[in-house]
């Protein structure tokens, strides 16, 4: 039953971590154009893509 | 419109500086409606220098521009928005921050923060509920889990009921009740008891049952809120937020860009072909025509000259003009009928809704069945703990969380089917009205008329003659005669004189097409709707223009008809143009002539003789009527004004988006009120039985949530109903 008070409120934290991380996709305006957003990961050129994408991207079109 | 920016008009007054020593600039962008646009936009704009970046927001049509210093070009920005295809109003500085969705941000928020308080409280909760069947749990886990539960829940559902205590108190101010009274009476007194029988050493607590019925209320709300905020963003709400401004020429010639509340009596004021008045002014240089369709419903355009009084609000057709400031923006025409818009929304404002009203009959049953609970049990000798246990039992079990999503669930859902017929309804009230009315008020010109010229008994030799010049005009009634013809020839050395004609060589023939006087024909009326050709020495053709139904609009008032609704037409025209369309409609019910005062006060009189009215109107004349109306729809051809005035706003040719409107509106509340019948059957079996002592929390959490769903299911059907 001891593991009981290490468990419970390291699920409450972890829960916690989950709604600071909610609290901050509100707050940095990620639910204000969900219209734009779904649109815009589509574009080839947005610069602000990871370089990652833009790598392969590139890879996969070597014209 | 076709703007020749000669001399770029100066913007600098809508830039608002920045923390960082730059400036933005926000602007409304409309049709923005696509990710090619968005990608269009953002990449010419933001290639202009001095610009450090450009977005823009799909959802609302906010278009934010960053420059690089305090001495940006906003106008640049404007006339490359044009080049691309789309029309530019920049925001009031100051009215800009409001258009951020900041009660949106704090309803996902309280919507997240309920959902991790339910989910976490509910994990103490589901030993406690074990406790309850018999398994084992010791008096001190039990306590634990309870103080556990409480201490997550209490806070979260502090947080996320603030959208409801606020809205309670506000009501409660006023002295009246509406849904979110028992809502917040049931959580707070719910979060009180149980605290006090975790002290006690009791057995029932409700604190998941607080935070979730908190979570499916949220639901609702969020819902409904997203349906307005939809609608705003289909640039619903233009005229309160934008600026709306006009070229101001200075002493020098040098052209400003000034927003219309700067504008002072003796202002010179440049307004180019395709503009707006912005101020009642009078010419001081330049002819041209003016379209007063949607200022007084008349169909004609009327010929303007120096020295004559314009009203604001008249679209210019022809020539540039140089006008010389009569009145102030408040003082004008327009402004008086924005006051008249003012007091019909205040009234529509008092309309009570759906929910309220059902909350109206629901919270004095409900609490005196709590109040009765309590002293009855007592009485009976059940005491006093116990009894004021089983009465909070009777507040949580009946908690409206069905009422509450009820209503939203329908309307989304109703409206999401309503946005893909190209019907856009601004709020979940303007559905209930539109379900309730009785007759129907149709404006005449661009509501049962395409509002626009078109050529009557067309030959096609004649026109073929004559297209060639037609083409190289843009006024209107010469448009509509080169619509006619499928050539693509162009008439060479073209002269344009404003408000009279156009003269040009068709294959070395020199040739007018304009008025009768411009044309040389003697001794005739010069109607206004018809235009003269010749060749030079030749015989004159004359060209007829009316403007046309709308090819539905004799079957949507038939729809309308049998649907046990009355027909009536208002309109600013004159009385001949108006029977001739009653006639072909077989409207019996018409009135010509109207002016904006007159229409609103008409609407207003429609109501107090019984009859909910809905308005069907596109002009500025109009808007009075739309906002007094019980429901106002518009085209989405109309002026901003009116469909800032109008509850919902249909795009394409048809007419049929009414009908089809009002069906899926009383289905809507068909639905709405099946729901609520649920609700009150449920409440029916749920209330004595907690009255009764059968109600454990478990047995409340379950109940909760699964009267929320079926009555979500329910409305979920909607997306199939009436089709």
């Amino acid at each position: 039953m001891t593991i009981f008070f290490l468990l419970a409120p390291f699920s409450v934290l972890l829960a916690l971590m989950g709604l600071a991380g909610f609290w901050w996709t509100v707050r940095s305006g990620q639910y204000d154009d969900p219209a734009g957003d779904a649109a815009r990961i589509l574009m080839d050129d947005a610069d602000d893509a990871p370089a990652l994408i833009q790598v392969r991207a590139r890879e996969a079109d070597p014209g | 419109m076709a703007l020749t920016y000669d001399a770029a008009p100066d913007y600098s007054a809508f830039l608002k500086p920045a923390k960082d020593g730059g400036a933005t600039f926000d602007l409304l962008v409309k049709g923005a409606r696509c990710a090619a646009c968005m990608a269009k936009i953002e990449g010419g704009v933001a290639r202009l220098p001095g610009v450090r970046s450009a977005r823009l927001n799909l959802t609302s049509g906010k278009l934010s521009v960053d420059f690089e210093g305090r001495s940006g070009d906003p106008g640049r920005v404007m006339s490359t928005l044009e080049k691309l295809g789309y029309d530019s109003a920049p925001y009031d500085p100051g009215q800009a921050a409001a258009a951020q969705d900041r009660e949106g941000r704090r309803l996902t928020m309280a919507l997240g923060v309920a959902a991790f308080g339910a989910g976490n409280a509910m994990m103490f909760s589901v030993p406690i509920w074990a406790g309850l069947f018999g398994q084992e749990l010791g008096p001190a886990a039990l306590i634990m889990m309870q103080w556990a539960s409480g201490l997550i829940a209490t806070p979260c559902a502090l947080y996320a009921g603030m959208p409801f205590f606020q809205s309670a108190w506000r009501s409660l101010r006023v002295g009246r009740a509406n849904m979110d009274v028992p809502i917040s009476i049931g959580v707070i007194l719910t979060l009180a008891i149980s605290f006090a029988e975790t002290l006690l050493r009791g057995r029932d607590t409700y604190f998941d049952a607080a935070v979730s019925l908190l979570f499916l209320l949220l639901i609702g709300r969020w819902l409904d809120h997203k349906l307005r905020s939809r609608a705003r963003g289909a640039a619903a709400d233009l005229l309160a937020m934008q600026a709306p401004a006009a070229t101001v020429l200075t002493a020098d010639g040098a052209q400003h860009r000034r927003p219309l509340a700067d504008i002072v009596v003796g202002d010179l004021i440049l307004v180019r072909p395709g503009e707006r008045l912005p101020v009642d002014a009078r010419v001081e240089a330049g002819a041209s025509e003016l379209d007063n369709a949607l200022l007084t419903g008349e169909s004609r355009p009327v010929p303007i000259g120096v020295g004559e009084l314009c009203r604001a609000g008249a679209l210019n057709l022809s020539g540039m003009l140089t006008l010389r400031a009569e009145a102030r923006s408040d003082d004008s025409a327009v402004a008086a009928i924005a006051r008249l818009v003012e007091a019909g929304a205040q009234s529509k404002s008092r309309y009570v809704r759906l929910a309220d009203r059902a909350a109206a009959i629901y919270v004095p049953v409900v609490h005196t069945a709590a109040a009765l609970t309590f002293v009855l049990g007592w009485s009976l000798g059940l005491g006093p703990r116990e009894a004021l246990l089983r009465a909070v039992a009777v507040l949580i079990i009946t908690c409206p969380c069905a009422l509450g999503l009820a209503v939203p669930a329908v309307q989304v859902a109703a409206s999401a089917r309503l946005f893909r017929k190209q019907v856009l309804v601004k709020s979940g009230a303007a559905l209930e009205r539109l379900a309730e009315v009785t007759h129907v008020v149709f404006d005449k010109t661009g509501v049962l008329t395409l509002g626009r010229p078109t050529l009557i008994d067309p030959m096609p030799e004649a026109v073929a003659l004559a297209a060639p010049l037609a083409r190289a005009s843009s006024h209107p009634l010469a448009r509509a005669l080169a619509a006619q013809d499928g050539g693509t020839a162009l008439a060479q050395d073209v002269v344009e004189t404003a408000g009279q004609g156009i003269e040009g060589l068709i294959h070395g023939r020199r040739a007018r097409l304009g008025r009768a006087a411009f044309v040389g024909v003697e001794g005739a009326q010069g109607a206004e709707t018809e235009l003269w050709f010749a060749f030079e020495g030749d015989t004159k053709i004359r060209f007829q223009f009316a403007d046309s139904l709308r090819p539905d609009a004799r079957e949507t008032i038939d729809a309308l008809r049998a649907r046990g609704l009355s027909v009536e037409i208002l309109s600013g025209d004159l009385p001949g143009a108006v029977r001739s369309v009653a006639e072909a409609l077989d409207v019996r019910q018409w009135r010509a002539g109207m002016t904006p005062a007159d229409k609103a006060a008409w609407v207003k009189s429609l109501a107090t003789v019984g009859h909910r009215s809905l308005m069907v109107g596109d002009g500025l004349n109009d808007t009075a009527a739309l906002a007094t109306a019980h429901a106002a729809m518009a085209p989405g051809t109309a002026l901003d004004a009116s469909q800032n005035a109008a509850d919902l706003v249909f795009s394409g040719e048809g007419l049929g988006a009414v009908v089809t409107a009002i069906d899926v509106a009383r289905a809507a509340r068909h639905r709405a009120l099946e729901n609520f019948g649920f609700s009150a059957l449920y409440n029916l079996i749920a209330a004595p039985a907690a009255m009764l002592g059968l109600i454990n929390p478990f047995v409340a959490a379950l109940a909760m949530s699964g009267s929320s769903l079926v009555v979500t299911l329910n409305a979920l059907r909607m997306h199939r109903a009436g089709r």
